[in-house]
């Protein structure tokens, strides 16, 4: 039963930043943008977060430094990308570039620190209650922040109007622009978004997960969120399934290397990776009756008024 | 008032040309900035990045052997991305071609094989570069899965391989439990090409590869379908070209090039197998391939430039304690204003004054 428990309380904290930086993704790209550097922002939201919660002693500025570098990083995307029209993917590709030195540079004098992480909700009664307890009434905030952010985003995309324009620039951004709808801010408010659930959910990992800044902490995390995006069919509802069941094989394969089940650990280690191809190819093929993803996504938008 | 991107009525020429000059002077520039804020001294800094490295012959030679494998990957890289494929996973590719040659090398350590180990080494490793780089390919042609992501994560497989392997099975007995193999026989070793020097024969490979990937690009119909299709996708298809078959190409021969450069760099300057065996190659050759406008004398430029910042860097840590992290920002931030730059050959700017009224009805 404790065995039990301790494996969703693993999977929920390996799932969570898989989720936010996911989230903040989906929306960039519902917009119509693809930006690949989920990995660099990421990591140096890590790096920041890090960096803000030691300075300070709390969590909570932590996070938001990470949030901060976060949307900082996507500003620099979409000044590239939206300002200057420049090929997306090359874009994205650069910004994991940076962001792998700019952490390095910045955690450099961080690294062997350790902070206090993140404290766990305590409700008397309640997250005593045997197995469900602590899963439901007993995590660090930012999984119960990550669960409100998908619902939230769920919410704007499907059920506000701003969320259907968001759409809209997303499917079709000539149309958008034609009906007078601000096409590239949209987009660059999006592209903000995305890059402060990224920092946020590169923060978390040195905040919550392990209390201390390794650099490359993330470990292609970011592109993992990218594959979750693909997976989800760019819907916020499949988004949480594929989130967690990604996080279910890491833990796994963790506990199968503690087992010791004859497997090399780093055939175990693969897994997640390998898991990504797969997926990535059983849902392309299964989709072979027309593609899900916004029709623009990707697609340079120039105005010509 | 606005500040609005306008297409060109053509491309111009001036700019492609100067671009990569300024996307340069940029980068410098910004990087005169960063070591003023690390509290380094920016011109001794810049002195020991760029000046220092070309002042002594060991250097220089340091130079080619750091930019023969980043140009023989920047090739292969600049047919995927000319012809609109993206595989970004050149260092999994890379990783994977440095093990399979090593697997020659390792199984005839200490037996009297002959001249053919080293050929046999590099055929093995161009063909399982190419052939790994053939699953993201065959993926995205078969399944239509996306080969940036596909390509990316094998990068990470190919690694934790590479770990298994020098941990496990190929480890050197005599290793003092470091994760490596043993020291390459002589037969399995790329022979220098100045006795007691750095420079080896793969610096010469490289040079045939820039002048193969030029013949091609210029003189070849293949090379003419190559850019078409990843220029023009329209008129590609109106021309009977099949887009397929040359992502499978391009992925192929980019996948041999980099598996090449792989077991080059084991079997000439580190002379054994062991994690780390790359500081980036793959992914800094990406930069190199868009520094060099994806052409082949251009890159084969962009790729010693590149070199001159690994070399520089370790000087510059050396010398001022600069962090080695430095060199891999100067390397994001060269990407960032090369592909800026390139922007103005198509686009320019200008400077609009909107009307409200009139732009929402006439859109």
């Amino acid at each position: 039963m404790e065995l039990v428990e301790a494996i969703i309380l693993a999977v929920l904290a390996a799932s969570t930043p898989l989720l936010i930086a996911a989230t903040g993704e989906l929306v960039a790209e519902r917009s119509g943008v693809l930006n690949l550097g989920v990995e660099g922002m990421m990591i140096v939201g890590a790096a920041c977060g890090f960096a803000g919660a030691w300075l300070t002693g709390s969590i909570l500025v932590g996070a938001l430094f990470g949030i901060i570098a976060g949307t900082l990083m996507s500003l620099v995307f979409a000044l590239m990308a939206l300002g200057l029209a420049v090929n997306q993917v090359a874009t994205g590709l650069a910004l994991t570039i940076l962001g792998i030195g700019l952490s390095g540079l910045i955690g450099a004098g961080f690294v062997g620190e350790r902070i206090t992480p993140a404290v766990h909700l305590y409700i008397p009664v309640l997250t005593d209650i045997p197995l469900i307890g602590r899963v439901l009434f007993g995590e660090d905030g930012f999984i119960y922040f990550s669960v409100a952010l998908i619902v939230g985003v769920w919410w704007f995309l499907y059920r506000t109007r701003a969320g259907l324009i968001l759409r809209a620039c997303g499917d079709n951004h000539v149309s958008a622009h034609a009906l007078g709808y601000p096409v590239l801010r949209i987009r660059t408010f999006a592209v903000m978004f995305g890059g402060a659930c990224a920092g946020l959910a590169g923060a978390y990992l040195p905040l919550a997960y392990t209390p201390f800044f390794i650099p490359g902490m993330t470990a292609g995390r970011g592109w993992i969120a990218l594959a979750l995006v693909v997976f989800s069919s760019w819907r916020p509802g499949r988004l949480v399934v594929g989130a967690y069941l990604f996080g279910a094989v890491t833990i796994l394969q963790l506990h199968a290397q503690g087992w010791g089940v004859g497997i090399p650990s780093q055939f175990m280690s693969a897994l997640p990776y390998l898991a990504t191809v797969i997926v990535l190819v059983l849902l392309s093929r299964a989709r072979t009756g027309g593609s899900t993803a916004p029709a623009a996504l990707g697609t340079v938008f120039v105005s010509d008024r | 008032m606005q500040l609005v991107l306008e297409k060109r009525a053509e491309r111009s020429g001036t700019i492609a040309l100067v671009s990569p000059l300024i996307a340069i002077g940029l980068t410098i520039l910004t990087m005169v900035i960063l070591f003023a804020i690390l509290g380094k001294n920016p011109l001794l800094a810049l002195h020991a990045y760029f000046i220092a490295p070309l002042t002594d012959g060991y250097s220089l030679q340091e130079i080619a052997v750091k930019a023969t494998p980043l140009v023989m990957i920047a090739i292969g890289l600049s047919l995927c991305y000319l012809a609109n494929a993206w595989n970004i996973g050149a260092e999994g590719q890379f990783l994977i071609g440095a093990v399979a040659g090593s697997w020659i090398a390792v199984k005839t350590q200490g037996t009297d094989a002959g001249a053919w180990v080293l050929p046999a080494m590099l055929v093995l490793a161009a063909a399982a570069g190419a052939l790994y780089a053939l699953i993201p390919a065959i993926c995205k042609v078969k399944f239509g899965a996306s080969e940036i992501l596909t390509s990316l994560m094998l990068v990470y497989v190919a690694d934790l391989f590479l770990d298994y392997l020098v941990r496990g099975p190929w480890r050197d007995p005599h290793g003092f439990n470091f994760p490596t193999t043993a020291e390459f026989d002589p037969v399995a070793t790329v022979p220098l090409l100045i006795e007691g020097g750095r420079l080896h024969l793969g610096s010469i490979i490289a040079l045939l590869v820039v002048a193969a990937a030029a013949i091609l690009l210029g003189r070849t119909i293949k090379g003419f379908e190559i850019r078409v299709v990843g220029a023009a996708p329209r008129a590609a298809r109106f021309g009977g070209f099949n887009a397929n078959q040359l992502i499978i190409l391009t992925f192929a021969v980019s996948g041999a090039l980099a598996g090449l450069a792989g077991i080059i760099e084991v079997a000439g300057p580190i002379g054994h197998l062991q994690p780390g065996i790359s500081p980036g190659y793959g992914f800094t050759a990406i930069i190199v391939a868009f520094l060099g406008r994806l052409n082949p004398f251009g890159i084969l430029i962009a790729g010693l430039f590149l070199a001159l910042t690994f070399i520089g860097g370790e000087q510059a840590q050396i010398a001022m304690k600069i962090p080695l992290d430095v060199t891999k920002v100067f390397q994001g931030i060269l990407l960032f204003y090369v592909l800026a730059c390139d922007s103005l050959i198509l686009y320019r700017f200008k400077l609009v004054f909107p009307n409200r009224q009139v732009t929402r009805g006439a859109g």
